[in-house]
């Protein structure tokens, strides 16, 4: 489980976060939206510590992680993966030297046994044979399934999405969507996606948080979000020009 | 007026802000050196790339100036009939400081410029956060192996660029002037010391630290896109160019007083 409390973070003066709380059951799918520039990311990078809270606490698996050593952190960081905006694949490595990596850093596995589970991670986001590639080799939705096979490639048990479908042709980004939805049936983890692109965050969230003006304002389930009373998410769910958000 | 001193005020402390993060950058890249596993593949490629990959061009450059060395000293010194001091005056100039500080300079345009260019992409592009999220150290994974490239390659090419420099004098002083080559030869060993040397090694191993922590840090400090990226190269050799200069200035003062 994840749990956010009164997660607070500025950047030059300016508060991104304020007061945020938010809870993440183990094994749900939690999409958080949002417009861009809200502060979405920066929860990310506050969840895998990437980032310390100015004051708040964010507890994964029952760890304050802004409290934890870098040592122990490095031990959380483990268990959780992440899939970033830009897919941020190694350039000085090779599909198979990115997928690899943390089993290459970070367990006693012989070389054959590494490349086995490359392998298989790379055929669970639908890749196959191209281990020998470079990243500028590859398109922006393969990069996007290559960062996911990264992400996956030690087994954690939460994975962190930036944006998954941000910057990809529908079809790829249906092609994404299904695949994460799949990886949580298959592989059982926690997911945490943030977007801002409501047919992505409607296939594949368990329960939908809206994150205005730093703090979460509503989080329910789909259908509830759909339904939603709420003018500012009611605004955002629908891509209205004008509302509360922008008036 | 009070404007300007809080102009002045800001400014000296982003440079103590500077100077604070590159000497912390440099402290933890030697910490981390001593961490095993030593990351022995990306050392290895760092030394091709900063060492072997410069050959070329400290190999001209040193010719060159040990060329224009030759012909400048013999202008002089055949006036006053000396021109038996033209093969000790380019052995020392080359070895306590022209092979240094040139070798240095060299590297500092290429190799440091690359590092700050490469590292500071990967800022940009989120690889380095995706380094700390597969809990691995960027300072150990990226700036320990240039950190040891840098200080093992330099001195190297130091070596490299001094003789080269020496046979660029000698080319000219022999073939051209008519000095006698074995004089040449004899007189070169003579004049230099172990002192000469070894300060000139000394020197070469303070500019790698130099240069590759001021290019690691600029790198790593990149912000926004390709614009960031542009920027951080453009300090990093600035910096390195300045950084080099006055720790030449202050160890040759050093070693001329002991």
């Amino acid at each position: 489980m994840i749990e956010i409390i009164n997660l607070c973070k500025s950047f030059n003066n300016h508060q991104v976060l304020k007061n945020l709380n938010l809870t993440i059951e183990k094994g749900h799918t939690q999409v958080i939206i949002g417009r861009s520039g809200c502060g979405k990311s920066v929860l990310l990078k506050h969840i895998v510590g990437l980032l310390r809270p100015d004051s708040g606490q964010v507890f994964v698996d029952n760890q304050d992680i802004g409290r934890l050593r870098e040592k122990e952190v490095n031990r959380l960081r483990l268990k959780i993966g992440m899939l970033f905006q830009g897919a941020a694949l190694f350039d000085s490595l090779n599909v198979g030297g990115n997928v690899g990596f943390i089993l290459r850093e970070h367990s006693d596995l012989d070389e054959i046994t590494i490349a086995k589970r490359v392998k298989e991670s790379l055929q669970l986001v639908g890749l196959r044979g191209i281990e020998e590639l470079t990243s500028s080799e590859l398109s922006g939705g393969m990069k996007k399934r290559v960062g996911l096979a990264r992400a996956i490639c030690a087994r954690p048990d939460i994975i962190l999405y930036d944006e998954p479908t941000t910057g990809i042709d529908p079809i790829m980004a249906d092609a994404i969507n299904t695949l994460i939805r799949q990886l949580h049936d298959k592989l059982e983890v926690t997911s945490i996606a943030v977007t801002h692109d409501m047919v992505s965050a409607y296939r594949i969230a368990d329960r939908i948080s809206m994150l205005y003006d730093g703090r979460i304002i509503e989080s329910d389930n789909v259908e509830n979000i759909k339904n939603t009373k709420d003018p500012v998410v009611q605004q955002f769910i629908t891509g209205a020009a004008h509302g509360p958000i922008t008036d | 007026m009070q404007d300007f001193l809080n102009r002045l005020g800001k400014k000296f402390l982003s440079f103590l802000y500077y100077a604070g993060g590159i000497g912390s950058l440099a402290a933890q890249a030697i910490f981390w050196l001593f961490v095993p596993p030593l990351k022995r593949k990306q050392t290895f490629g760092q030394m091709v790339e900063i060492g072997i990959n410069s050959l070329f061009i400290v190999s001209l450059c040193s010719l060159f100036t040990g060329i224009v060395l030759v012909l400048q000293s013999a202008y002089q010194l055949q006036k006053l009939g000396a021109k038996e001091f033209i093969a000790p005056l380019v052995a020392l100039s080359m070895c306590r400081e022209l092979g240094p500080v040139f070798t240095a300079l060299i590297i500092a345009g290429r190799a440091g410029a690359s590092i700050s260019a490469e590292l500071g992409t990967m800022k940009v592009t989120e690889q380095i956060d995706a380094l700390q999220t597969m809990a691995t150290n960027p300072i150990k994974y990226l700036v320990c192996p240039r950190l040891l490239a840098m200080v093992t390659m330099l001195p190297l090419l130091t070596i490299y660029a001094s003789f080269i420099g020496i046979f660029g004098g000698y080319m000219v002083a022999v073939w051209k002037l008519g000095v006698g080559s074995s004089i040449y030869i004899r007189s070169t060993i003579d004049a230099l010391t172990l002192k000469d040397v070894f300060s000139g090694l000394f020197k070469s191993v303070v500019f790698a630290l130099v240069i590759c922590t001021v290019s690691c840090y600029q790198g790593l400090s990149a912000r926004g896109g390709a614009e960031g990226v542009g920027k951080a190269t453009t300090l990093a050799v600035v910096s390195s160019f300045i950084l080099i200069l006055a720790s030449d200035a202050l160890f040759t003062a050093f070693f001329y007083f002991i």
